[in-house]
């Protein structure tokens, strides 16, 4: 019986023909990888093992990214942890502020990670890079603390569910649309333990931008990792910036799923997650027209160029609304430099929004955008949980970046046909 | 080792956030971290928990971010067990790396009430609920899970392969 991508990057990591899920497996990693959080403990746990040497300096990718540029002493301590464990131990793909990206943004734009590879992160949403083609997926610290050492990782072979989307999208419905409708349907255990395995005429249609916003939040389903088989759009990202040779792979004709689900995307409307759980989900058009103090525009899930645009161009000529506080933070510097050279940051700050340098700031409320107890933001990061932007009594709606732009103008969660006609 | 203590109830889909919200991420000190364990759900359970204590909640436990500071903070708080109906993935992997125990019993996890005394026997998967005499099964640790315990942690097991291999 044939595999799916999963189970043959598994299996060639393990050295083996063949996997099953259920198997445990010992694999080879090409990236491990860790931010400012995760690092210090995980540098802790390297430090027991007495070591003056990675497994491979160049396979190791230290981002200090969610409390940078440093918002208080203690993050400062724990950058300069980060920062000095890489300058000793010669990890050339350490990225300082001013040269950094929110990590799950910043890998694949600089070529770090390449379709076939297996890769382990201290961050839940390594899973983004599914959307190359390889199998990605969030560990603790003390995983990659191991990983470091041995640049080898355990994994059981997960079961898959193929996720089948025919149509075309409509208009403003990104990849953010299609995951949210995607976990409101199967909630936020859906998945769990399993990979998602992304696929149909949608998906094909989708930028890769779009693509890595959807396998981003696999882990909102609870998935060990989402993937999507690489396509000519894959290539022709990945050729430019790859730093290593790569192998494009795609499931057998006869590869077992313990589940296949089918969409028609051309069905699928702009859709919101309402407090506290990305799996509350409702099309936009029956939000009810609840009222925002706050509106983010960034994170690894929808801080990309698509993302800028979108939001650009339902914003330009307009202004923010007097009540709202509308926050743009792009995603890397690259994606800063080239949303500068098209005119977008011109069109944010006339339309009366905060630009930020990239950083992971308020998506985990870290900074940058905290809320107070009773207000509501509308972000198009990945999590809605009690507290997450902030007080634990605030609350947070999860959307794409036409809703945000759009609700940014009106002060209410709104559908862009309000605002753009 | 001997697991024994009264019960603190949750429901499901307990996140990461909850269990130790990221305000509180600007360090990975466990003694810290343990002051605001699950504050966002029961503000003061940190002052209230015992040593031995376990926790006790539904489907998909520690979901959410791959912080490790979340089993971490239930460690430092003196939780002895976590046992739920079922535990996000890379919780679970977490939890085991750190020398958390915890374990899968939907029946447990359904039936044990706060103020509940339990004991529990890991290797066994053995859950007795004291108080109201009843016994519940879960599956123990596979093989490869008990000898990263048994060595202490999965660095100490990595620590016992790098010697062998040098
Ligand atoms: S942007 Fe948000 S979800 Fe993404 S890595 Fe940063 S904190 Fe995590």
């Amino acid at each position: 019986m044939g595999m799916t991508i999963t189970e043959k990057i598994l299996a060639a990591h393990a050295g083996k023909k063949q996997v099953r899920p259920g198997e445990l497996v010992n694999c080879r990693l090409d990236v491990v990888l860790a931010n400012d959080i995760t690092a210090p403990v995980a540098i802790r746990e390297f430090t027991r093992l007495g070591l003056d040497r990675v497994f491979d300096p160049e396979r190791v990718v230290l981002v200090p990214d969610h409390f940078t540029p440093n918002k208080d002493i203690k993050s400062a301590e724990q950058c300069k942890v980060v920062r000095e464990f890489a300058r000793k131990l010669g990890i050339s793909n350490y990225f300082e502020v001013g040269r950094m990206g929110i990590e799950h943004c910043l890998l694949p734009e600089q070529g770090l990670v390449v379709p076939g590879d297996l890769v382990i992160g201290a961050d839940s949403h390594t899973c983004t890079y599914g959307a190359l083609g390889a199998f990605a997926t969030g560990v603790g610290s003390t995983d990659v603390a191991a990983g470091m050492a041995l640049g080898e990782c355990w994994f059981k072979v997960p079961e898959s569910i193929k996720f089948v989307y025919h149509g075309k999208p409509g208009r403003w419905v990104t990849g953010k649309d299609l995951i949210l409708y995607t976990i409101g349907d199967i909630g936020v255990d859906g998945a769990l333990y399993k990979a998602m395995e992304f696929t149909g005429e949608a998906i094909a249609e989708l930028s890769m931008d779009s693509r890595f916003t959807i396998c981003n939040m696999a882990i909102e389903a609870g998935a060990k990792n989402g993937i999507i088989a690489p396509d000519e759009k894959t290539k022709a990202y990945v050729e430019e910036r790859a730093k290593r040779p790569y192998q494009l792979l795609a499931s057998d004709p006869d590869a077992a799923y313990i589940e296949v689900r089918e969409y028609d995307a051309s069905e699928i409307d702009l859709q919101v997650a309402f407090p506290h759980l990305p799996e509350n989900t409702r099309p936009v058009r029956e939000a009810g027209g609840i009222e925002i103090d706050q509106v983010v525009i960034g994170s690894c899930t929808n801080g990309r160029m698509e993302d800028l645009r979108i939001a650009a161009q339902i914003l330009e000529g307009k202004k923010v609304h007097p009540r709202v506080r509308l926050i743009v933070i792009p995603g890397t510097q690259e994606i800063y430099l080239n949303a500068l050279r098209e005119g977008l940051l011109e069109i944010f700050v006339e339309a009366g929004a905060a630009v930020s340098t990239p950083t992971c700031g308020p998506c985990l409320g870290g900074h940058m955008g905290v809320l107070a107890e009773g207000e509501r933001a509308l972000a198009t990061t990945n999590r809605n949980f009690v507290g997450r932007m902030g007080h634990p009594e605030s609350e947070v709606y999860l959307a794409g970046p036409a809703v945000a732009a759009a609700s940014a103008v009106t002060g209410y969660i709104t559908h862009p046909e309000e605002v753009v006609k | 080792m001997e697991i024994r203590g009264h019960v603190w109830k949750f429901g499901d889909d307990v996140d990461t956030d909850v269990i130790i919200p990221a305000r509180y991420l600007n360090t990975s000190d466990p003694k810290e971290l343990a002051a605001h364990c699950m504050e966002d759900a029961d503000p003061g359970f940190a002052q209230k928990v015992k040593k031995g204590d376990i926790i006790v909640a539904g489907k998909n436990f520690g979901c959410g971010s791959s912080r490790e500071h979340a089993p971490l903070a239930i460690k430092g708080a003196g939780v002895s067990c976590v046992i739920a109906a079922s535990f996000a993935r890379i919780f679970y992997r977490n939890a085991v790396n750190i020398g958390l125990p915890i374990l899968e019993c939907p029946e447990a996890a359904a039936e044990l009430e706060s103020g509940d005394e339990v004991e529990v026997d890991l290797a066994k998967g053995m859950i007795k609920n004291l108080s109201k005499s009843k016994t519940y099964h879960a599956a123990p640790f596979p093989a490869f899970m008990q000898e990263i315990i048994k060595a202490g942690g999965l660095i100490n097991y990595v620590q016992e392969r790098m010697k062998n291999r040098a």
